[in-house]
């Protein structure tokens, strides 16, 4: 499988630093964004991306928000809240708005990786779902 | 709290005394007035008939003596008028006419006579040898010879024996002559003696000098002329009779006195009678009376001290409750700041760890890639990075516990077989590794379901069982599991005999981090965490239990299963505490 393409977002800067080079490691192209905006940013910029690991509580526009906003524009990205304990309903409550999954810190590298290759595949799965129904749509019109 | 017990017992001491005082005060006072009004007015009624009676019956007595001594005067007058002195000058005759008297008044008459004016008898018709008598220098002939009727005082005479007479002054040849009856003193005294009320009420007779003119029933210590002035000083009713007390000073009796004037006010006939004996009749009234208040006082005084023992008791019981509610209160209050206290840390605490434990995975993904292979101390160090992950997660499911203990649940609500589940948390204790501890169920059979979370109460009975298997591992010994219900709610108690909880750590059992375990072995979080989700579901855990005889907990779980939580929302498997 293609390597799956990541933005990890959280306001904890050497948190993001380190598990970056760990998943970078572990065969992951990856983004990273300190806020809600700049995944935001950064999501215009690289529509190709697969997944958003997004932690939830920053500040700014927090996790929800930013879920809100991704899932509003590009809905074909898969998100997987990270959160610390004292915000697990608002992860819950994430996926009720459409996020994959949730993990909870410190998470162990290999669960968040095999959470990201999950998602990966769910959103090629879908887009390859949609494109095949885009295929069939195209060729049912040019049928004789 | 021995101080706080003994206040709390002189308080109730005092307030006992205080609403006794109050209530026997309130009820004394109306019925003190009332019994004094009312024997009072028994009193004013009965002295008022008293008097009546005793002013009726002088009044009648000194018309029947009166009538008597008419009676007796007109005898004579008509024995004067009807046979002419000459002819009873012939003492036959006197003889015949004194028989003839005594016939008809029943032996009143003693005597007849006739006396000239010089006083001597010239005549005689008795049984005394009195014939020539003379009687010139007596009072009583000085006096009759001035009046045509005339009644004598009583007096002793020739015969010497208390006597009077009663006369009628004639005319015989160109003399004054008196015809003279004496009257038998013995039936004259009886027409006053009859008069007897009580023991000590009698009747005499006194003249204006104060000498008596029948025997008084005992001699009167005061004279009878002080006595007779004493007497026309008191009040005098509208017949006549005077009304009055005087005190005999030498008997010390206090006597009351009715007096009435006779014989043209020459005598007085006075009854008198001690006061104490005028009254014996209310003064039993007044005992029983005394008698029946003092009865109905000692039932009041003994009712008010029963009943209010019995409120006083009633009122501690509900200071104890109110009591032990407070204390629940400020538990409750105290675990809702632990908790939210918990969930702010958790978090706060849960960021940093992860930067540890991500730098520290970091580190171990470059060892790995072979570039330090040849480093001295790789293997200590990959030690410590290991060492590093698992105080990391030991640190996570601290702040996992704690959240478990704080946070609002999520847990799935259902229908839950309490017993069912109790079984399923016993069938996890391996019975060949634990031996030496005997599990007992005593489960009642159609328990009703309870509505709550499957996983919360296996949490909670798991605690408990593991607690008590921890302290009985050693020793050995029986974990006692009972269900119960009643109407509204289900009971499940998870005891055993192990070594029991000090007196000093029962209270804080319930507290987070509050653990006797050896460090590493137990956080401290099973029994709040317990206590947190038994509380949310509307229930109560409470704990007993005396050290070297074990350990009891009790829970009681709602029927309706109450939710106090906001947030039912299923939680995946992850958020369940381990």
């Amino acid at each position: 499988m293609k390597a799956p393409f990541v933005m990890i977002v959280d306001d904890e800067v050497p948190f993001v630093e380190t598990i970056s080079k760990r998943l970078v490691k572990r065969n992951v192209k990856l983004l990273k964004a300190f806020t809600g905006e700049e995944c935001l940013e950064a999501l215009q910029a690289h529509q190709n991306l697969d997944v958003v690991v997004l932690d939830v509580k920053m500040p700014g526009m927090d996790g929800i928000e930013a879920l809100k906003a991704i899932k509003d524009k590009y809905p074909m990205v898969e998100v997987v809240m990270l959160t610390g304990h004292g915000t697990i309903e608002t992860a819950i409550q994430g996926m009720k708005l459409g996020a994959h999954d949730y993990m909870m810190k410190p998470c162990d590298i290999d669960d968040l990786v095999a959470k990201i290759v999950e998602a990966t595949e769910k959103k090629r799965a879908k887009e390859e779902k949609i494109r095949a129904a885009q295929s069939e749509e195209f060729l049912s019109r040019y049928e004789p | 709290m021995n101080q706080d017990k003994q206040a709390r017992r002189e308080i109730s001491i005092s307030f006992t005394r205080h609403i006794v005082l109050v209530v026997i005060i309130v009820s004394f006072t109306p019925m003190i007035v009332v019994s004094g009004i009312i024997l009072d007015q028994y009193y004013t009624s009965y002295r008022e008939k008293l008097y009546a009676h005793l002013n009726e019956m002088v009044h009648k007595h000194t018309q029947n003596i009166d009538g008597f001594l008419t009676e007796r005067l007109n005898d004579i007058k008509f024995l004067s008028q009807t046979c002419g002195d000459d002819q009873l000058i012939n003492e036959s005759v006197l003889y015949e006419k004194l028989v003839l008297l005594q016939r008809n008044s029943g032996n009143v008459f003693e005597d007849l006579g006739i006396i000239n004016e010089a006083g001597i008898q010239i005549a005689y018709a008795g049984p005394y040898k009195l014939e020539q008598a003379f009687y010139a220098e007596e009072e009583w002939f000085q006096e009759a010879l001035q009046h045509q009727y005339y009644i004598s005082d009583v007096f002793l005479g020739l015969r010497s024996r208390p006597h009077f007479i009663v006369s009628v002054r004639n005319v015989y040849q160109n003399e004054r002559v008196l015809l003279r009856a004496t009257i038998n003193f013995e039936a004259f005294n009886a027409l006053v003696e009859n008069l007897r009320i009580g023991a000590t009420g009698f009747a005499f007779i006194v003249n204006q000098k104060g000498k008596y003119q029948t025997r008084p029933h005992y001699d009167l210590i005061q004279n009878a002329p002080s006595y007779l002035q004493v007497i026309k000083k008191a009040e005098q009713k509208e017949n006549g009779v005077y009304v009055g007390t005087v005190s005999d000073v030498f008997r010390n009796k206090d006597l009351i006195f009715l007096a009435a004037p006779l014989k043209n006010e020459d005598w007085m006939l006075v009854f008198q009678q001690e006061r104490e004996d005028a009254y014996e009749d209310l003064k039993r009234t007044q005992i029983i009376a005394g008698i029946i208040i003092f009865v109905g006082a000692l039932m009041i005084v003994l009712m008010n001290l029963f009943f209010f023992h019995k409120a006083v008791g009633r009122i501690a019981e509900a200071d104890k409750a109110k009591e032990m509610m407070n204390r629940q209160v400020i538990e409750t209050g105290k675990m809702a700041s632990v908790g939210r206290l918990a969930a702010g840390i958790a978090h706060e605490i849960n960021n940093p760890v992860a930067i540890m434990v991500e730098e520290a995975g970091w580190i171990d993904d470059l060892l790995n890639d072979g570039d330090f292979d040849e480093c001295k101390n790789l293997d200590e160090l990959k030690n410590s990075l290991k060492q590093i992950n698992t105080q990391g997660k030991r640190c996570k499911d601290i702040t996992h516990k704690l959240l478990s203990f704080a946070r609002k649940t999520g847990s799935k609500l259902e229908q839950i077989q309490i017993n069912d589940t109790i079984e399923e948390v016993i069938g996890l204790f391996d019975k060949s590794t634990y031996s030496r501890i005997s599990f007992e169920l005593n489960l009642a059979e159609e328990l009703p379901p309870i509505y709550g979370s499957r996983t919360e109460l296996q949490q909670v009975l798991l605690n408990l069982v593991n607690n008590a298997v921890y302290f009985l591992e050693k020793e050995g010994g029986t974990i006692r599991i009972a269900t119960n219900f009643d109407n509204d709610n289900v009971f499940i108690v998870v005891e055993d005999n192990g070594p029991g909880i000090p007196k000093s750590n029962l209270e804080r059992v319930f507290d987070p981090f509050f653990t006797t375990k050896p460090v590493g072995k137990g956080s401290g979080l099973g029994l709040a965490i317990c206590y947190g989700i038994i509380k949310r579901r509307g229930g109560e855990i409470t704990v007993s239990s005396a050290v070297d005889a074990g350990t009891s907990f009790e829970i009681r779980l709602p029927l309706g299963g109450q939710d106090q939580s906001s947030d039912n929302r299923p939680l995946p498997p992850e958020s369940i505490p381990a």
